[in-house]
């Protein structure tokens, strides 16, 4: 664990001392939520059915976006080499890096979908269960894309590759979340579709880590 | 203490050393010497288990460093070709942070020592990022003057990008840590003025 | 047996031995193929509610099953090179690959040309077909991810994970798809809801099926054959195999 907490903070510091990156990501979140109206037209009961899908893609895109720098700042400046040169685990590497990226990506971005939600008139019930969602399925999106970053590490075309690897597999994510809003809007109980998410959860923090550590490997042979 | 059995590997389709014997024993030092591109660096990430080798095995104490993992990087110090040092974080704050990765707690004060040992005291609390390329591997040999258990240290050309009086600091530390029992294996084009009996040197690519 | 299995783990050594294979498995792929699609026209019956236009099952099904199967065993031949650290079972994930991309491809364009008579729209968004189109993106990312890395040894190595990654999630993606259409759709428009199996439909699909795995272990072989050439192409025997060819 001590290890863990040392990167964890080392992460945070850095990442206060360039606060425009995390600013940078959410700006993209409300710019992109703010799109679709634009280019669906502003009826508010089409706008309210597809509120629960925008947000969750809108900050799908935000989380992608925000991946390359989870490892290649590192990478680049030979930290990442120092860390795996070091008596410390590498899975508990990946998680406090995977840990920092969730504080400054996955979390502000939970708690900024409220907003995006009214303007998206959903009704205030929703809005807890959207957050919920967005609690419980961004740590997802940190420890899948922790993977498929730690894959494309140096290679050209990073950007573009990297979202087409980790896209497909945050379906699941993607699926129950906003199926819990959805569910919500209608009358019904999104107990089922959060505990699905839970699962999911479960399994992308086994196999997340797992897959990032043996690609950390790869990158750095 | 360090030795390698029949180490091989290739790289780009290029057979860079095979069948490479070496050991190294307490207060060792070890030379690899050889022209760009001839496989010195991805030797030096052989021995620190960064990089597998096609063929031959690494062994500390006798044991294979694949099997003694952690135990293995306790006593190893590594420095390659970046100085791995953070633009946003002050020289002392990058120093720390190495000191605690590697399982040590270090005071602060014997931080700012080392660093004095380094000539570069005076940059203690300043960010990395407004630092020159000397005086970045000056911060990141500056771990070599930290009181650390380290018995093996491997660098990857630590003088590049250094003048003459710091190339002197570096060569007394390496000295000194060899004196202590150390072992030290490393890669420079400049020649290290360390005096150790039965240094040994290898040549790559010949 | 298992120095037998390490002697033919050599490319040079499995290189003739591909060779020797492939007409074998093409002749097989071809009789099958002829069976299956002689009991697909001539054998199976009418369906009552879709007409002719059914008969496209015998395409859509079989491809969709080998799909699915090779990226499994594209998985398989990735988890052997990382254990075993073996140069041909990254080369064998490589040559399947497209193969795999190639049979979504056809279970997707299948299921449009099932879905234009049959409910008068080229794509409906049922279960089947929207879990085809995530695995065509997983193949994509896998061949996308290969072509980028320039050293072969770290690509294999990189897209065995991938494919491991991508092995324990489609699985979890097939069924979260499952659960989004069933609570979307409702609609009776679904490709999963195939007519009735009479035994010959069923026997139909079957040779279908077995004639595009014996073409995919074929059109494999040959892609594996290639690609060996290629990465050992420094080696003193594909140098005399080019001389002498």
């Amino acid at each position: 664990m001590h290890g863990f907490g040392i990167i964890l903070q080392r992460d945070l510091r850095i990442a206060l001392r360039r606060k425009g990156d995390v600013l940078n990501v959410l700006v993209f979140f409300v710019v992109v939520a703010s799109l679709f109206p634009l280019g669906v037209g502003p009826e508010p009961n089409q706008l309210r059915a597809m509120a629960a899908g925008v947000v969750w893609i809108a900050a799908l895109l935000a989380a992608v976006l925000s991946l390359p720098r989870l490892f290649a700042a590192d990478y680049a400046d030979g930290t990442l080499e120092q860390m795996l040169v070091a008596p410390q685990s590498l899975l508990m590497v990946v998680l406090a890096k995977s840990a920092a990226h969730w504080l400054l990506t996955g979390l502000p971005l939970a708690l900024v979908a409220p907003l995006i939600g009214l303007q998206y008139d959903l009704p205030i019930e929703t809005l807890g269960v959207l957050l919920a969602s967005l609690l419980i399925g961004t740590p997802v999106l940190s420890l899948l894309g922790a993977a498929c970053a730690a894959l494309t590490l140096g290679v050209r075309g990073g950007g573009a590759l990297l979202g087409l690897l980790v896209l497909p597999l945050y379906v699941p994510a993607l699926v129950f979340g906003a199926g819990a809003v959805g569910a919500t809007l209608i009358g019904i109980n999104p107990s089922a579709h959060l505990s699905l998410l839970g699962a999911f959860l479960a399994v992308s923090s086994l196999v997340g880590p797992w897959a990032a550590c043996a690609a950390l490997r790869v990158a750095l042979d | 203490m360090l030795e390698t059995r029949e180490l091989a590997c290739e790289r780009g389709g290029r057979r860079l050393f095979s069948a490479l014997n070496i050991a190294l024993d307490a207060g060792g030092l070890l030379r690899v010497r050889g022209a760009n591109g001839s496989g010195k660096t991805t030797l030096m990430r052989c021995l620190a288990g960064l990089t597998r080798p096609d063929a031959g095995a690494v062994r500390w104490r006798g044991s294979d460093i694949g099997s003694l993992g952690d135990a293995y990087r306790r006593d190893l110090l590594f420095l390659g070709h970046s100085p791995a040092v953070k633009d946003d974080l002050t020289v002392l704050e990058n120093l720390e942070f190495s000191c605690r990765l590697s399982g040590a707690e270090i005071a602060v004060e014997q931080i700012r020592h080392a660093l004095e040992q380094l000539g570069i005291a005076k940059l203690a609390d300043l960010p990395a990022g407004y630092l020159s390329q000397g005086q970045r591997r000056r911060t990141a040999l500056a771990r070599l003057a930290l009181p650390r258990p380290a018995r093996l240290w491997l660098l990857d050309e630590p003088l590049a990008a250094l003048d003459d009086e710091a190339i002197g600091r570096v060569s007394s530390l390496c000295a000194a840590h060899l004196a202590a029992g150390g072992s030290l294996v490393l890669t420079s084009h400049q020649e290290i003025a360390v005096a150790a009996p039965g240094a040994q040197s290898i040549e790559l690519g010949s | 047996m298992n120095s037998t299995l390490f002697h033919y783990a050599s490319p040079q050594i499995f290189f003739p031995v591909a060779g020797k294979l492939i007409p074998w498995f093409s002749v097989l792929a071809g009789l099958l193929a002829i069976a299956g699609l002689y009991v697909a026209f001539f054998v199976a019956p009418t369906d009552a509610t879709q007409g002719e236009a059914y008969r496209i099952i015998f395409i859509h099904v079989p491809a969709a099953w080998m799909s699915m199967f090779i990226y499994v065993v594209m998985a398989g031949w990735a988890a052997a090179g990382l254990a075993l650290n073996t140069r041909l079972s990254g080369m064998m994930a490589s040559a399947l690959a497209p193969t795999g991309a190639m049979f979504t491809f056809i279970a997707l364009w299948s299921g449009a040309l099932w879905g234009k008579p049959t409910w008068g729209t080229y794509w409906v968004w049922d279960a089947r077909l929207t879990s085809e189109l995530v695995l065509l993106f997983l193949y994509f990312g896998f061949i996308a991810l290969k072509g980028a890395i320039p050293d072969p040894v770290r690509a294999d190595r990189a897209g065995a994970v991938l494919a491991l990654l991508g092995v324990v999630n489609v699985p979890i993606i097939y069924y979260s798809v499952q659960w989004w259409n069933t609570l979307h759709q409702g609609a009776s428009v679904s490709l999963t809801r195939s007519p009735s199996m009479a035994a010959t439909m069923l026997l139909g699909m079957l040779l279908m099926a077995l004639a595009a795995w014996m073409y995919s272990i074929a059109t494999t072989l040959t892609r594996l054959r290639n690609i060996i050439l290629e990465r050992e192409r420094d080696a003193e025997w594909v140098r005399l195999q080019r001389t002498a060819a």
